[in-house]
């Protein structure tokens, strides 16, 4: 038994809008082991992105705690946790969130010049990167000349380049056909498998949540139910 | 340098935009160059002007001649070290749309002028033949350039106010030297001999335009000057004294207060730049924001995203400022643009630095407040938004 990466205790966020106060996630515990793919389901404002964005380091919690490899994230002061997410953390966003005025490479290479590396170090990394999600070819291409399914390869690329503890992906495929879809989930899936990366995804969609290890189900910020 | 290609799509997300910013920082920055050599042509004199240098005039105007017999009685005043004197001419050189009637013209002493204005450098062997010479002038090298006057050249100038006594208004030097001098120095200035000039008019001889004299102690100019006029009270010929740096703040006076009006329409431009700028920068960060937050995702501290921005202002304001700076410096080497009315010329050493410091004023200023703004971004907020 693989132990425990993410332990997420008794979390409780809320959200203050126009006077109203309304709870998010009330009072949650998730536990996410060491290479383990679990996809995270929900339907729209079941809060499945704030806790991926608690985890991520993104956010705060209002109550509980979230630890990622035994350092309590959710009490990291500000400036140590962009670094410990930079360090533990890769996003993969719906809308691929890539920079339109850098090439793919570029793009890929944009965590890593926050570290000491070379230059030849940190481009031997991106090849790496854009090998493994088989974008060689397409290095000097700006994300205007890519399709959507290629777009959210170099955003892999770009979320896997440190090497990362954790994968988070927000809705991966949201924005992308069944083909491009399938391509990208087959990739995180590969990922999973082959480097043993441990991998959180939000999605809606069933047939994405399927590749999987496990899925969680939230609703009105409540775990409703676990499928092995 | 390893965020350079980060920064340069930054500037390049919208070029219309960047083009047209950075055209307004270089416009800004020449007139910043151009008009600094405008105030320092105005106040021309005022700075180089010798503290140990008294002007005598007549009382009531500068126009009016003074008897020659003044200089020995002036020369007796004590702390008086020397005294020469000059007179205005004002001739034509070919016609008068050549502008030569600007170039100041004096008849002078050539050996006391030369004593007396250290700051004029002539070769020696240029100097003698010039003393040597009745005809001979000296000249300028801003006017011997002008003209294309080579020594050696007779020149014919013809008499506006002065007739020859033989009714002729033809006067003819030798070009005998061309002078030079430092930053500062009117080096357009076209000299000849007292003693020609006083034999050979028709009217007003033995009498000088002003006179110039150096004393000992600058701190005693006060007292000496009065001891000059009081020399000449009640005589039909008053003088007034007052030091060379009043006498040229004076005439830069007539004018006006061309520094301060200098001043003011450049607080007027840098401000409308700085709108221009910051605006720019502002609209910048704000169509970025979800590319911002995704780079704080990955990362970026605050300070980083706060350097990034400021980093972008710094550099758009450096390109059009340097750029501005350099094109406006070759503008004013380019030399007096008004043909003569501005015989000095020039970008002051300070006003460069001035420049310098306001190119990277303009970078922090127009662009703090849009990274601060960045730095202050939450991450979650903006990716929702974006």
């Amino acid at each position: 038994m693989a132990e425990t990466l993410v332990k997420v205790r008794d979390v409780r966020k809320t959200f203050f809008r126009g006077g109203e106060r309304i709870e998010v996630l009330q009072g949650l515990d998730v536990d996410v082991r060491q290479g383990e793919f679990l996809a995270l389901m929900g339907p729209s404002g079941s809060g499945k992105s704030t806790l991926l964005n608690l985890i991520g380091g993104l956010d705060k919690p209002t109550g509980g705690s979230v630890s990622v490899g035994g350092v309590e994230v959710s009490g990291l002061p500000d400036g140590k946790l962009t670094a410990w997410r930079a360090r533990h953390v890769g996003f993969v966003f719906q809308m691929y969130n890539l920079l339109p005025g850098l090439t793919a490479e570029r793009n890929v290479e944009l965590p890593l010049l926050l570290t000491s590396l070379s230059r030849a170090r940190r481009k031997q990394q991106v090849a790496t990167a854009l090998s493994l999600v088989g974008l060689t070819d397409r290095a000097r291409h700006y994300p205007r000349q890519l399709s959507g399914g290629q777009e959210q390869r170099v955003g892999i690329a770009r979320a896997i380049v440190t090497d990362p503890t954790l994968l988070l992906c927000d809705e991966p495929t949201g924005d992308l056909d069944r083909k491009a879809g399938d391509e990208v989930l087959e990739l995180l899936q590969a990922l999973h498998s082959a480097q043993g990366k441990t991998i959180i995804m939000v999605t809606h969609d069933p047939h994405a949540a399927e590749r999987a290890d496990r899925i969680v189900n939230l609703d009105k910020g409540v775990l409703v139910g676990a499928v092995a | 340098m390893k965020f350079w290609p980060l920064l340069w799509s930054s500037l390049k997300r919208r070029k219309a935009r960047t083009i047209f910013t950075f055209l307004s920082i270089v416009v800004a920055f020449v007139l910043f160059a151009y008009l600094g050599a405008v105030r320092v042509a105005f106040s021309a004199g005022v700075d180089v002007a010798g503290a140990d240098r008294l002007w005598t005039t007549h009382k009531t105007s500068i126009i009016q001649p003074l008897p020659a017999a003044y200089q020995d009685q002036i020369a007796r005043v004590p702390g008086v070290i020397m005294v020469t004197h000059a007179s205005w001419f004002g001739g034509i050189y070919q016609d008068a749309k050549q502008g030569f009637q600007q170039v100041f013209q004096a008849p002078v002493d050539p050996e006391a002028y030369l004593t007396l204005f250290p700051e004029f450098r002539i070769p020696d062997d240029q100097k003698r033949a010039w003393i040597a010479d009745r005809e001979g002038v000296l000249v300028g090298e801003v006017t011997a350039k002008r003209y294309n006057w080579k020594i050696g050249d007779r020149v014919p100038i013809q008499g506006t106010f002065y007739r020859k006594k033989d009714n002729s208004t033809l006067w003819e030097f030798n070009v005998r030297g061309i002078y030079t001098g430092g930053k500062g120095v009117d080096t357009s200035q076209f000299l000849f001999h007292y003693e020609y000039f006083d034999e050979a008019r028709q009217y007003g001889q033995g009498t000088v335009g002003w006179y110039m004299a150096r004393i000992d102690d600058p701190k005693k100019s006060t007292e000496t000057s009065k001891a000059i006029d009081s020399l000449f009270e009640n005589s039909p010929a008053e003088t007034k004294t007052v030091t060379e740096k009043m006498l040229a703040k004076s005439f830069a006076d007539q004018i006006g207060d061309i520094g301060t009006i200098i001043q003011w329409v450049l607080a007027a431009v840098f401000f409308t730049l700085l709108l221009v700028t910051g605006n720019a920068i502002a609209q910048s960060v704000r169509e970025r924001t979800n590319e911002l937050a995704v780079l704080k995702t990955v990362g970026f501290s605050d300070a980083t995203t706060l350097g990034l921005v400021l980093t972008e202002s710094g550099l758009l304001a450096l390109a059009g400022g340097g750029l501005g700076l350099a094109l406006g410096s070759m503008a004013v080497g380019a030399g007096d643009p008004t043909g003569g009315f501005l015989p000095v010329f020039y970008l002051p050493t300070k006003d460069l630095v001035r420049g310098v410091f306001f190119v990277f004023l303009l970078g922090v200023v127009a662009g703090i407040l849009p990274a601060v703004q960045a730095m202050r971004l939450r991450i979650v907020d903006a990716l929702r938004r974006g």
